[in-house]
């Protein structure tokens, strides 16, 4: 049987731009259809916006690879049309084991707050999460929507202009060329786009190896992430277990950094240790397998003039946290109306830059957790083994140890503090709703609040008085209003007001808070909507 | 007099290990073992109380 992988999803058809006399000018190309590439191309397309999306492969991604998926960037998909099949193809987990040599440490629950309509995290394999973001640009394909996907089509060279950006692309029937307003680069760790341009990508190296196998069986392993520090069957290194839809599992071993890769990737060496760790009886097969060593590093700007990074290829870190995919998709969540705004002459080309400013504070967030569970789960010293051992034999008697037991921090979403979006906190208001913050979804009868927020701007008032609609030098904002009434349950209430008797919220289509005060106050929101559209 | 507290206490928890793991960064073996038998000194003269450094021996000899 063939896997979803192995077959082309999106294969070469010759284009009219390959025919054209002189290179055919795009308003917005993207290089790379992963799951960042495919989640910007749909913002843009959703919007209205030209886009064309060149991959030099036509298939999925190969093998299960990214498979853990955050409820921020769920959030962020539902509105690019895809959360729910993810949600409902993905298995949802809530509890995680913590082993040490042959006992089991402690157990933990991420207890997900209550009134959220996405759940805390999902497992789903990156191929199932591709082919769902490709469904939906055939489906705005059909609706008329300017979205195309080109296969096969491999860019060799990228020029640079103050205006523009030119392309020199190889195809199965020879080269052409193309011309694009904004070109976002999704190209992933080893960018070619980033090298073609000369830009640095300076980071720590981790020496380690890990092997992934991605096995098959009918197993009664509970839907739980297990992970081991110093098991019997990988001594001395980690080890990871957890659920993937169709019943695949995903199996992490650390390998150390003197190994032969090629010989530990071949099944007659992989099939006796995941015996060794799951038991002699357990039957198995083995889908993927995959030696992987990674490193912490970003560039140091994202934008260069018209062409913007976005996802790995911008920012790398190591997998523990599920920091990759998940952080990729608000860059591009965070791009995404930003350049929308641009295009359409509403907002000044600078607003471009608080793409770089935000998303390198979020990168740096991610890499400085992403490198401390690194360093926690692969100790490179015999003091810094000490103490995470010490951590661990302390974590089975005593709950203080727990939170100092890092086998990754998972991906939260960023909160924009010090951007220059942002307007002053006039609210007396609960600290993860302060300007910067991403909004928290709350319950609102039948629905929830986020999907009544959407894309655009609004300005939501919680038992406050304003204008249904304001526009200030071409942005238009809406409002929605909302009583503490509408949400029986509080979570409104304790969500955004906290102590605070009202509240006027402007938010950005990001659904990131750029201004909140008690009330309105016209010229001060006036200048809210200047300040979070880069015009002061 | 307070007990030892055994729950989570340290705000930035994440941090404190950091910044604890940075302070040995570099060192030998044995400048490494002369830094936590100097950080322990301080730690214990910080809290002064005798039952509780009593209970935090136990706690921490595992038995």
């Amino acid at each position: 049987m063939s896997k979803i992988f192995e077959v082309p999803l999106y294969p070469y058809k010759r284009s009219p731009d390959q025919d054209a006399a002189k290179p055919v000018r795009r308003k917005v190309v993207v290089i790379g259809a992963g799951p960042i590439g495919l989640g910007a191309a749909i913002e843009m397309a959703q919007a209205g916006i030209e886009v064309v999306i060149l991959d030099d492969n036509d298939k999925v991604s190969f093998g299960s690879r990214a498979i853990c998926f955050a409820k921020r960037p769920l959030e962020i998909l539902d509105r690019l049309g895809c959360g729910h099949p993810m949600v409902e193809k993905g298995v949802e987990w809530d509890v995680g084991k913590v082993f040490f040599d042959e006992r089991q440490v402690y157990e933990f629950n991420l207890m997900p707050e209550k009134g959220h309509e996405f759940p805390a995290f999902i497992n789903l394999q990156q191929y199932y999460f591709e082919e769902y973001l490709v469904n939906r640009v055939r489906e705005l394909e059909a609706e008329g929507a300017p979205i195309e996907i080109r296969g096969r089509n491999k860019v060799s060279a990228v020029g640079t202009h103050p205006d523009h950006v030119t392309l020199d692309i190889d195809t199965p029937e020879g080269a052409y060329n193309l011309e694009a307003d904004w070109l976002i680069a999704c190209d992933g760790a080893t960018s070619p786009t980033r090298s073609m341009l000369g830009k640095d990508f300076v980071g720590r190296v981790f020496e380690d190896n890990f092997l992934i196998a991605d096995v098959i069986m009918e197993a009664d392993f509970p839907t739980e992430r297990w992970f081991w520090f110093d098991p019997p069957f990988n001594r001395g290194q980690s080890a990871l277990l957890h659920k993937q839809p169709d019943n695949v599992w995903r199996i992490d071993l650390q390998l150390g950094w003197d190994i032969d890769k090629e010989r530990e990737k071949r099944p007659e060496n992989v099939i006796p240790r995941l015996k060794e760790m799951l038991g002699e009886d357990v039957k198995f097969e083995l889908e993927w397998t995959s030696i992987y060593t990674f490193q912490c590093r970003r560039m140091e700007q994202f934008r260069h003039g018209r062409v913007l990074f976005a996802g790995d290829a911008a920012h790398q870190v190591s997998p523990f946290g599920a920091r990759g995919a998940n952080s990729g998709l608000q860059d591009t969540d965070n791009l995404g109306w930003k350049l929308k705004l641009v295009i359409e002459g509403k907002a000044p080309d600078s607003l471009l830059d608080s793409y770089n400013d935000e998303r390198v504070y979020g990168a740096d967030e991610n890499i400085l957790n992403s490198t401390r569970s690194t360093d926690f789960i692969t100790p490179k010293s015999d003091v810094s083994r000490m103490f995470r051992d010490a951590v661990l034999d302390l974590s089975e008697r005593f709950e203080f140890a727990r939170p100092l037991v890092n086998s990754g921090r998972l991906s939260v979403p960023c909160t924009y503090d010090g951007s220059s979006l942002n307007s002053a906190d006039a609210l007396a208001g609960p600290h993860a709703t302060r300007p910067g913050s991403s909004c928290p979804d709350a319950p609102l009868g039948d629905g929830y609040l986020l999907p009544r927020l959407g894309n655009k701007f609004i300005l939501l008032t919680i038992d406050a008085d304003a204008p249904d609609l304001i526009e200030e030098d071409g942005i238009e904002v809406t409002r929605l209003a909302l009583s503490v009434k509408d949400d029986p349950t509080l979570a409104l209430k304790q969500r955004y007001l906290g102590d605070a008797e009202s509240a006027v919220y402007l938010i950005r289509p990001d659904q990131h808070v750029a201004a909140r005060r008690p009330s309105f106050d016209e010229n001060l929101f006036r200048a809210a909507i200047r300040r979070a559209t880069g015009k002061e | 007099m307070p007990d030892l507290n055994l729950t989570p206490n340290i705000d930035g928890a994440d941090d404190f290990y950091a910044e604890l793991l940075a302070t040995h960064e570099g060192l030998s073996n044995a400048d490494s073992q002369a830094l936590n038998a100097r950080l322990i000194l301080l730690l214990a003269n910080h809290i002064g109380d005798r039952a509780v450094l009593s209970g935090a021996l136990k706690a921490a000899a595992l038995t």
